[in-house]
C-alpha cells in the first residue's frame, strides 16, 4: 500500500500553526516514514502533483487567493482540517471585520503614520495580479466544507500529533483536556 | 436546626436546606452545574440559560427554581448538555471572542465551558457584530465585543459608598452595559480587581493589568471548570 498524502496550506495565518507542526519534534522522522507530503509551504511544492488523502489549513480566508486555494484543497484532499484559531474563526486578521473596507485601505495606504506622505498619487492596490480582498475575512468552514477542527493559538503540537495518528491509524481520538486550547 | 429536604439529580439522592435553588443545593452535593451568571448569595437573574435542566420533563433554570422535597432533577443527559454546548457556541458567535488576544483568556468561564464541553467550532455562522470598548474609566476597560450580558457586575459589583456604578442602556441586540462615568473616576485598583474578577469573560479588565500569569498556570489550564465542586463530595 503506498502512503498516505499529506498536503498543507498557510492562508490568512502567521505560519505559527506550522511551526507547531515542527514543534512534533523527532516525531517528524517517524511522519514522514508514514506519510509522503504535496503541495505544502514544508517541501515547497506549489501546485498539487496528485489527490491527497489529508489537507490541513491554516488561517482563515481574507482574500480572493484564499479562497482559490481552499477551494482547490476542497478538490485534491479527501480530508480537510482546519487547524488554529485563524482558520476556525478569522483570528487575529478578523479583527478587521468590523471596519469597512475602504477605512482600512485607507488606512494602510494613505492616512496610516507611516505613508501619509509617502504615497503623493494616493494610489490603492488596484491590480489583477494582486489578490482581492475580502468584505470580511471568513473562516474557512464558511467557504468550504471541513472535515475536522483542531482549535488552538497555535494548536498543541501534541494535538496535532495525535489527530493524524489517529486518522492515519482509523483509532479514536482521545483528546486529554490540557490539548485543547483556544490559546 | 434547619430541616433538611430530599431530592435527587441523575438518580443521585441529594439533600438541600428549604428554600435553596436547584443550582446551589447541586454544588453543596458535589454536582456541577454550568452558569455564567449565577454569583452564590446575590439573586438569581436566570440569564445565560446554561444552569438548564430538566424537572419533570420541563427545562427549567436551575439558579432560579427552589429546590422542593421529592424533586427528581434531569442534569448530566445528552439533550440537555447539547443545548448548554449550543448556548455557548451562541455566545462565542455573537460577540468577538479572540481568546489569543484576550487578556482574561485561561481564566475565561466561558472559554472553560468551551474546553469542558469540547466545543471545536460553533455549529451557528459567526455574526462578527460591530461593537465598540470603551476605556474612559481611569482604572477599567469596557470591552463590548466580550460582554456576554450576564449582568453580574450590575447585580453584584457596588463601589465603596456601596454605590452601582454598572447599568444597562439601550434596548433589544443593542443593549449594552454602561459605567457611572463620576463614580467609577474614584475606584481604587482594588477594586477594579474586584470587578475584573467578577465579570465571567475579559468584558471588564482592570487597566494595566493583563497576561502577567503564564500559559500553563491560570485557572482553567490544567483542570476543567467545576472540577473542584465535582471533588468535594
Amino acid at each position: 500500500m503506498s502512503k498516505p498524502i499529506i498536503a498543507t496550506t498557510s492562508l490568512a495565518g502567521c505560519f505559527g500553526c506550522h511551526m507547531s507542526l515542527l514543534d512534533i519534534d523527532e516525531r517528524i522522522l517517524e511522519l514522514i516514514e508514514l506519510v509522503e507530503f504535496n503541495k505544502s509551504p514544508i517541501d515547497d511544492i506549489k501546485e498539487f502533483t496528485k489527490q491527497c488523502d489529508i489537507g490541513l489549513i491554516e488561517g482563515g480566508c481574507c482574500n480572493s487567493e484564499n479562497v482559490h486555494v481552499l477551494k482547490d484543497f476542497r478538490k485534491n484532499c479527501k480530508i480537510l482540517i482546519s487547524f488554529g484559531e485563524c482558520a476556525l474563526m478569522g483570528g487575529l486578521p478578523a479583527f478587521r471585520n468590523g471596519i469597512p473596507i475602504k477605512e482600512c485601505l485607507d488606512e494602510a495606504y494613505l492616512n496610516g503614520p507611516t505613508v501619509v506622505n509617502s504615497n503623493p498619487d494616493k494610489i490603492l492596490p488596484n491590480d489583477d495580479e494582486i489578490p482581492m480582498m475580502l468584505d470580511k475575512v471568513y473562516p474557512c468552514h464558511e467557504v468550504v466544507k471541513i472535515d475536522y477542527f483542531l482549535p488552538g493559538c497555535p494548536p498543541r503540537a501534541d494535538l496535532i500529533w495525535d489527530a493524524l495518528v489517529a486518522i492515519l491509524t482509523g483509532n479514536e481520538l482521545k483528546l486529554p483536556y490540557e490539548v485543547v486550547k483556544f490559546d | 436546626m434547619s430541616e433538611k429536604i430530599k431530592f435527587t439529580i441523575d438518580d443521585k439522592e441529594c439533600f438541600a436546606e428549604k428554600g435553596q435553588n436547584v443550582l446551589d443545593a447541586a454544588t453543596d452535593n458535589g454536582i456541577f452545574i454550568p452558569a455564567l451568571c449565577h454569583i452564590r448569595g446575590v439573586k438569581p437573574a436566570g440569564a445565560c440559560r446554561l444552569c438548564n435542566v430538566k424537572i419533570a420533563g420541563r427545562l427549567m433554570t436551575a439558579c432560579t427554581t427552589p429546590v422542593e422535597s421529592g424533586m427528581e432533577i434531569e442534569n448530566d443527559i445528552p439533550e440537555i448538555q447539547d443545548l448548554r454546548l449550543a448556548i455557548i457556541e451562541m455566545l462565542f458567535v455573537e460577540g468577538n471572542h479572540f481568546c489569543p488576544a484576550c487578556e482574561k483568556s485561561g481564566n475565561c468561564e466561558l472559554q472553560a465551558l468551551a474546553y469542558r464541553y469540547q466545543m471545536m467550532v460553533p455549529r451557528f455562522p459567526y455574526e462578527f457584530p460591530v461593537k465598540e470598548i470603551d476605556a474612559s474609566c481611569p482604572k477599567l476597560i469596557i470591552d463590548h465585543n466580550r460582554c456576554i450580558l450576564c449582568k453580574r457586575c450590575i447585580r453584584s459589583f457596588k463601589d465603596e459608598n456601596g454605590k452601582n456604578i454598572f447599568a444597562f442602556k439601550k434596548r433589544g441586540h443593542k443593549l449594552q452595559i454602561n459605567i457611572d462615568e463620576k463614580l467609577s473616576a474614584n475606584l481604587s485598583d482594588e477594586m477594579a480587581q474586584k470587578a475584573m474578577d467578577i465579570c465571567p469573560v475579559g468584558a471588564i479588565i482592570h487597566k494595566g493589568k493583563g497576561f502577567d500569569e503564564p500559559i500553563g498556570t491560570r485557572k482553567y489550564d490544567k483542570v476543567p471548570i467545576g472540577s473542584d465542586i465535582e471533588s468535594v463530595v
